[in-house]
């Protein structure tokens, strides 16, 4: 029954347009429209297109304002205040070229709308006009890709000796850290050592790797330079922090890293949200399957001496796992044994 | 058959009037390259439309993720799940070949071919395209390609659902992904097929404008679109075979065990034995291609839209030279800036900033362009034609878009942009939809030379407003969300708190989405009523100079019946001061026109009758055997 009403209502509606089609034809032909160059509705569209371009600039400029804080999202990070400052200054620029150029497209064709007794100007060339605007962009891009480059240098420099190294690594469709615990040296792995419990692959025949622990959420130092080492398990995917303006690829095969300064505690970025619910996320921003939408992992920045003190009572991978020290070369059990603190088990 | 020597020879006898056609001759398996341009672009347009339709289906998935789908269960079978959702694979499935479908199908496929096939010979005065033959199977493997990406929607384990760039391993490894399996094997055979469709047309093009061109037609009196579709064509010939050896290296390692692309890979329980391949050079493969690739949709409609707005304007396209060069350094440098897209791939800091300076660098001669545009328009007489209208939004589009473009080609920006919707909104505004606004100008400019009858003047300018206002609340919102940090290819936002807060403006876009698809269904009405219905078209209904609109209304196999006219002058002069009408055709020669010629011109009119009196070579190889 509903389909019927519908049925019969789009075919009332398609007999009703091609009526008002068909008598706007008879009309054109009456009036003689199909014989000018541009009848009355060139006037229309003039103004149309007018008003189409003030109208636009209004709104554009009013949705940026009002809803500021929305799509501004805030930064907790050190480089990524520089990187908000130089979009702005970006934006800046372009919307005076965006402003001007819009705008005189669109005034031109009301302005200069056809009539009959109007001399065009056959203007050909102005080589001193074209100079100017080959330069006066030239320019100004010179100054933004000089701001550019140097704010590029620094985010990708060789991260200073201090840095907390941390690897994430990211498979379908879920994150894992690993820290390097105590011995502040992240041990080595292997793809193909990699099962159900060994999830990353851990080398044991390096003894760095004995104290290495992983955890589900990413802790990070308030302060302190952050390295994160990236690598992928199966597919790309994307290591992508929004509010540390943070993006790398996690490529399989081809270690990745990315360094920064977070600034903010999650408790401080509560504050300053009034948010009491926030947390910060990391995300995945390259397409890895069906899943791509879940890879979230939880990011959680703490002071200096919170996040020691989370880190000394982590326990080791290994000391989880004692049946992994079948793995552990002879000559490295003892140090394999103390390091992972088995040793008391064992003996007692 | 004819064979293309037939086509060329000079005769005075009008041509068409020698063989008897079949309807298999006329219309499916002609060698005539305006039969083979509606062939492409009745092809586009249907490829428009289902590309169209399945990003209705997926922003329908984006704008309101509560809807229960279970209606399209008679359609789309099992990927509608219990719930009454899309699946997931499935979004990604269509995400993928809307993107595939809409580049290479409608923008490069449906664009080049269309145009470059009708205007290459109309307008430089040629019989048919150098290779009659050569035309043909370019549509008919165009045909295939078409034919092969759409059967992958039909298979149990669903289209290629790696995004339209395929990144391997996700498109390599089979247990990545079931859209890797036999939907991946698929787009690889097409777009393998569909690259030699491309070459066959570009080689064409090129060999057609370099050789063929009417006496007189000198490069300096081409017309703008003829200096867009070579520049379009080089650059494909150069790029194409790039992804050629992409396709078949991942097409190695998805089947012979190859590792060119895989690395340490563990999936599904197993470690696999490949090592050694890299990921990043599938992607520098691909962005070799995909770069220009980008000027290979766009620049089609620059051209066009020059030839359009000096028309509508009545005033000569300002700075010839310089819309020429701006051409030219933008064809060159579009191959040295893909890594800008491979910026936090993980590639070599140092190379990106390069890359970032060379990308750059691009938007001199884009903003040139701009500015001609703008100065064609300054001190005209406007007429705003449905073509004139949507000439005028590609310039918007290509603005709007352009500028975005400068942002993300800052790789310091780039690091927070990369993958948001802010790169969707910038590539959608500036190679999307601009190139399709080229493409719609186009059909209605030509429209009357490609099947003598006009196209409703009124419904085009609704189609125009339907459009462009569409298109503006479609993208314009997507720029916020990609400030914002959302990322792409996402089937939904609620497992992130950061970026699930834009509910209000997705269904705003997907309903724009739905409207934008709605009022295309206005041009197709137009299209096709016109074709059989629209009033007869003048010979020359816009007043135009350029050598197509000197034929006969349908023009025949050779185009011109007797000798092709030759070109005395370049095809922008409109309101010449002192000339008798605002227009002065290429073929009128400087000594009809002796009030408005200016010095220089004057002085031609003495080797005007060696011009008329004299053979292209092909004409005298013919007369001679």
């Amino acid at each position: 029954m509903v389909i019927l009403i519908v049925s019969v209502i789009t075919i009332l509606i398609l007999v009703i347009l091609s009526s008002v089609f068909k008598i706007y034809t008879l009309i054109d032909i009456i009036v003689g429209n199909y014989k000018k160059l541009a009848n009355s509705s060139n006037k229309i569209n003039g103004v149309l297109l007018f008003a189409f371009v003030i109208f636009g600039f209004i709104s554009l400029s009013f949705y940026s304002y009002v809803e500021f804080d929305r799509y501004n999202i805030a930064v907790a990070s050190e480089h990524g205040v520089f990187t908000d400052r130089l979009f702005v200054i970006n934006i800046l620029v372009t919307s005076v070229v965006f402003v001007i150029t819009q705008f005189a497209l669109f005034y031109f064709p009301y302005r200069y709308n056809w009539t009959a007794s109007r001399k065009p100007s056959f203007f050909v060339e102005d080589h001193k006009l074209e100079f100017i605007w080959t330069v006066v962009p030239a320019i100004a891009l010179t100054v933004l890709v000089f701001e550019g480059l140097k704010l590029w240098s620094n985010i990708t420099e060789t991260p200073p000796e201090n840095s907390e190294v941390i690897e994430v690594v990211g498979q379908q469709f879920g994150w894992k850290t690993r820290y390097p615990g105590n011995s502040k040296r992240l041990g080595k792995y292997d793809y193909r050592l990699i099962d159900p419990t060994n999830e990353l692959g851990l080398d044991l025949t390096d003894h760095s790797s004995f104290d290495d622990f992983l955890s589900n959420t990413l802790y990070l130092p308030k302060g302190k330079p952050v390295l994160l080492k990236i690598r992928s398990k199966d597919v790309l995917h994307s290591c992508y922090i929004p509010h540390f303006r943070v993006k790398m690829d996690a490529v399989p095969g081809m270690p990745t890293r990315f360094w920064f300064v977070p600034q903010k505690t999650t408790l401080e970025m509560r504050d300053e949200l009034n948010n009491p619910d926030f947390d910060y996320e990391l995300a995945c921003a390259e397409i890895c399957g069906k899943g791509h939408f879940t890879m979230r992992m939880l990011v959680k920045v703490e002071n200096q001496s919170d996040y020691e003190k989370w880190f000394s009572s982590q326990n080791s991978w290994l000391s989880k796992n004692p049946e992994y020290l079948d793995q552990v070369p002879d000559n490295l059990k003892e140090l394999a044994l103390v390091k992972t603190g088995l040793e008391n088990e064992l003996y007692n | 058959m004819t064979t293309a020597k037939d086509l060329r020879s000079y005769d005075e006898i009008p041509h068409d009037e020698h063989h008897e056609e079949t309807f298999i001759s006329k219309y499916i398996f002609t060698t005539d390259h305006k039969m083979i341009s509606k062939q492409f672009l009745t092809t586009a347009i249907v490829w428009g439309l289902i590309g169209g339709l399945m990003s209705v289906l997926f922003r329908l998935q984006l704008g309101f993720p509560e809807l229960n789908l279970e209606f399209l269960r008679p359609v789309l079978g099992h990927w509608i799940t219990s719930a009454g959702k899309l699946d997931p694979e499935f979004y990604l499935s269509q995400v993928t070949l809307h993107g595939t479908i809409m580049v290479f199908f409608v923008l490069t496929g449906g664009l080049s071919g269309t145009f470059s096939n009708f205007l290459i010979p109309l307008q430089i005065g040629a019989r048919d395209m150098a290779s009659g033959f050569m035309n043909m199977l370019s549509y008919w493997f165009f045909f295939i390609s078409s034919c092969l990406m759409i059967s992958s929607c039909f298979i149990e384990t669903g289209a290629a659902a790696g995004g339209w760039t395929v990144y391997p391993p996700l498109s390599a490894v089979q247990q990545a992904s079931s859209g890797s399996g036999l939907g991946m094997t698929l787009w690889l055979c097409s777009m393998a097929v569909f690259i030699v469709s491309s070459l066959l047309g570009g080689i064409n093009y090129i060999t057609t404008i370099v050789n063929l061109r009417t006496r007189g037609m000198t490069f300096n009196r081409l017309p703008l679109t003829i200096w867009a579709f070579l520049i379009t064509a080089i650059l494909g010939v150069l790029a194409f075979p790039v992804l050629f050896s992409a396709s078949l290296l991942l097409i190695f390692d998805r089947s012979f065990g190859t590792s060119f692309f895989l690395s340490e890979i563990y999936i599904a329980g197993e470690a696999l034995p490949n090592q050694g391949g890299s990921a990043l050079l599938f992607q520098h493969l691909f962005w070799f291609l995909g770069h220009p690739e980008v000027y290979i949709v766009l620049l089609p409609g620059l051209g066009i839209s020059s030839e359009i707005i000096a028309t509508n304007s009545r005033n000569p396209i300002f700075g010839y030279t310089s819309m020429v060069f701006s051409m030219l350094v933008i064809g060159f440098l579009s191959f040295i800036v893909w890594a800008h897209h491979m910026f936090i791939t993980g590639m070599n800091p140092f190379l990106g900033s390069i890359f970032m300076l060379l990308t750059l660098i691009i938007a001199v001669p884009s903003a040139v362009k701009v500015f001609n545009y703008i100065v064609t328009m300054w001190r005209g007489n406007i007429v705003l034609t449905p073509a004139m209208l949507f000439a005028i939004g590609l310039v918007s589009f290509f603005i709007s878009g352009g500028l975005t473009g400068i942002f993300l080609g800052n790789s310091a920006l780039d690091i927070q942009l990369h993958d948001t919707y802010f790169v969707v909104a910038h590539f959608h505004i500036v190679m999307g939809s601009a190139s399709f606004f080229g493409m719609l100008a186009g059909v209605y400019h030509w429209f009357p030379k490609f099947f003598g009858r006009m196209m409703d003047h009124r419904l085009g300018q609704i189609h125009f407003w339907c459009s462009f206002i569409g298109i503006y609340l479609m993208f314009t919102p997507m720029h916020y969300i990609g400030i914002a940090g959302v990322p792409r290819r996402y089937y939904a936002f609620t497992n992130f708190d950061v970026f699930n807060v834009f509910s209000d403006l997705n269904a705003f876009m997907s309903t724009a989405a739905m409207f934008l698809f709605a009022s295309q269904l206005i041009f197709i009405f137009n299209y096709f009523y016109s074709m059989f219905r629209g009033r007869i078209a003048p010979l020359n209904p816009w007043h135009s100079n350029t050598l197509e609109w000197t034929t006969p209304r349908f023009p025949g196999h050779g185009n011109w019946p007797g000798r092709i006219p030759p070109v005395y002058r370049w095809p922008y002069d409109y309101g010449k001061p002192n000339a008798k009408d605002d227009f002065i055709p290429q073929n009128i020669p400087f000594s009809q026109t002796k009030s408005s010629n200016l010095i220089h011109e004057n002085s031609s009119v003495l080797t005007e009758e060696n011009l008329k009196n004299s053979y292209n070579d092909e004409e005298v190889y013919d007369k001679l055997h």
